[in-house]
């Protein structure tokens, strides 16, 4: 028997590996030194779906929603293996908090269809709210198993898999389909097969394929559009009016929590006593925790 | 516009019928934010004989809990809990509801936040009640929910303008626990649960607890190490120190992340939060997730290469080195006074 996977992924700031240059001496940041990546534990969800169609058989679809940009990650999973991918993108989508996010993510997911597994990362690196699995699958009306480190089995339309719990493991089984969030322990992703990645790397979204008409004239979409979904190369995009969704749902105006107040982090310049990093400095300091009984 | 609830909830965790710490720390805000309503303080309690847990929560200022308790309900389940927080939440509104942002907490708030069409705010730092003006409309005493966000470069503070119920996680050990003096009365009201054909389809196969050994919190000493260590082999002279002056190993995210330190030893926003006698922070850059778990340490000494590291700002004493220098250094002159 065979199981279809639909995997949740997202393009995120590469927050882990911050670098000085990214951090401006006031505290600002400069976004454009910030580089996007494939949110890590996103990519092992996906590297998790395909050892199942390795097993079972099935497809393995991927859904991302962000900006334009986010088709990157999402070629980047057409060479690892997924077999088809869809970029969930407009404007009126923007500023979603996770409410928002599941809400539009959910509808897709309806869209897209025909799955018995759905996939995503714990958390993504840019928010760590490790929100947007479970709304999603309580708005899908399946079940839900967070932390999963590892499918255990897999028959007669059930699954096993041993999820991560405060001081040890459970191991849980449920009915299909359900909503799996994976940690990182569960899977160390493949790497790009070549042969995809030559094959893939033309693929393009629908945005992507507007910006080759606005750069030359004489392409249109539609004819532009037609040329590459017969080439298996058009990444297809939803809109809001492709979706079933209610525009008030989506977006910042859909979103019951706002942002209303960002400040910077500026750093304190607090007071302390500097040490040299000699035999003797740190035998100042030493002598000075032991005057305040900091030890024993 | 309705009439808004001055509900506090907060949903006291319980495992294998002993209550989690983070319930008693957010029951002790909660107490402080109802206050500040003038509204009540009430808590939610799942589980299975779990009597005792409900009267703990009045001597943390519960004035109400609300119980179910059933034997299907003795272990976590998400969908039974979900659906008994969520009919609790739809039908009563209240005004916040906390959670512990635990495995449980973050199992638990997103479905129900989904449900109920709330907002969630995830790991908050900090939680405050305050008039706000937003987009020229004016909400009193909405909760602030205040979290450092974008990898930590920016603290943000969220708000639940135009929904009846705002929800929020909170790890364990960024609020205090204080119990009420003197410890004060409560009613308890059983909310039947009738379990439905949901809430068994996922069936607990088996449960194991690996009894961790690791307990930071109670730590007086933490000798912590960052990316700067440079590798898991270079960690064992952290270790070394620790166990020289009676302290544990602890790590920053990016330490982690980086394979050089198990996850249950991590200290900041998204890991644990310390508050020993002396943390000495070695080769962390001290971005503000990390500083948010360490930053109420009674004395900090910091040793990094770059002398324009954050964590010089949150230090006690400083030393621009590199650590993998200064930590032998220091061990040699530990030994010397003490004999």
């Amino acid at each position: 028997m065979s199981y279809n996977s639909i995997v949740l992924v997202k393009q995120v700031p590469d927050t882990a590996n911050l670098s000085g240059e990214v951090m401006r001496k006031d505290g600002t940041m400069n976004r454009a030194k910030l580089p996007a990546i494939f949110n890590p534990e996103d990519k092992v969800a996906l590297e998790v779906a395909l050892q199942v169609k390795d097993k079972y058989g099935g497809k393995v679809k991927v859904i991302t929603m962000g900006p334009p940009k986010a088709s990157d990650v999402l070629r980047e999973c057409l060479y690892m293996g997924a077999d088809e991918t869809f970029l969930v993108s407009d404007r009126k989508f923007a500023g979603a908090d996770t409410q928002a996010t599941s809400y539009v993510i959910s509808q897709a997911i309806r869209k897209v269809g025909d799955y018995d597994l759905v996939f995503a990362g714990r958390q993504a690196i840019d928010g760590d709210t490790a929100q947007v699995g479970p709304q999603t699958a309580e708005k899908l009306g399946i079940p839900q198993i967070t932390y999963a480190e590892e499918i255990v089995d897999l028959r007669d339309g059930r699954i096993t898999v041993k999820r991560r719990i405060d001081g040890g493991h459970e191991v849980l089984e449920s009915p299909l389909p359900v909503l799996i969030t994976v940690i990182k322990s569960a899977a160390t992703p493949r790497s790009f097969k070549a042969k995809r990645a030559m094959a893939m790397k033309n693929a393009r979204s629908l945005p992507e394929l507007d910006r080759i008409t606005e750069s030359n004239s004489l392409r249109n979409i539609e004819d532009l559009k037609e040329e590459y979904t017969s080439n298996n190369l058009y990444i297809p995009t939803y809109m809001v009016d492709d979706l079933d969704v209610d525009p008030d749902r989506c977006g910042l105006a859909g979103s019951p929590t706002k942002v209303h107040k960002v400040e910077y982090v500026v750093l304190e310049g607090g007071e302390h006593e500097n040490f040299e990093p000699t035999k003797e400095g740190i035998g100042h300091l030493v002598d000075k925790l032991m005057h305040d009984h900091i030890f024993g | 516009m309705k009439k808004l609830s001055k509900e506090v909830w907060v949903f006291v965790e319980q495992h294998a019928g002993k209550p989690a710490e983070v319930s008693f720390e957010l029951l002790s805000k909660g107490r402080k934010l109802a206050d500040k309503l003038s509204g009540t303080l009430k808590a939610v309690v799942i589980g299975h004989n779990v009597q005792a847990i409900a009267k703990d929560t009045f001597s943390y200022g519960a004035k109400e809990v609300l119980l179910a308790d059933h034997p299907d309900l003795k272990d976590y389940k998400t969908l039974p809990y979900s659906r008994i927080v969520s009919d609790l939440v739809s039908r009563h509104q209240p005004r916040i509801v906390l959670y512990g942002a635990t495995f449980v907490g973050r199992d638990l708030a997103p479905r129900v936040a989904s449900f109920t069409r709330s907002g969630l705010t995830a790991d908050c730092t900090d939680l405050q009640i305050a008039d706000v003006t937003y987009l020229r409309k004016d909400y009193p005493a909405l909760l602030l929910q205040i979290r450092p966000a974008f990898g930590g470069n920016v603290i943000a503070t969220i708000i639940t303008p135009d929904v009846p119920v705002q929800m929020a996680t909170v790890r364990e050990g960024v609020m205090e626990k204080v119990a009420t003096e003197p410890s004060s009365e409560g009613k308890i009201t059983d909310i039947p649960y009738i379990p439905d054909e949901m809430a068994a389809v996922i069936n607990i196969i088996e449960r194991y607890h690996e009894e961790s050994k690791v307990n930071l919190k109670a730590a007086p000493i933490i000798v912590a190490g960052g990316y700067g260590i440079g590798s898991k082999d270079n960690f064992s002279l952290l270790h070394e120190l620790a166990d020289l002056i009676g302290g544990e190993v602890a790590g920053s995210r990016a330490a982690v992340d980086a394979g050089f330190i198990p996850p249950n030893r991590q200290v900041g926003q998204t890991g644990v939060t310390v508050r020993p006698k002396l943390y000495i922070a070695c080769g962390i850059s001290g971005a503000i997730q990390h500083r948010a778990g360490m930053k109420n340490a009674k004395k900090i000494i910091a040793i990094n290469i770059d002398h324009d590291a954050p964590i010089f700002d949150v230090c006690h004493y400083g030393i621009v080195g590199d650590a993998m220098e200064v930590v032998p250094m220091f061990m040699e002159a530990y030994r010397h006074k003490l004999k």
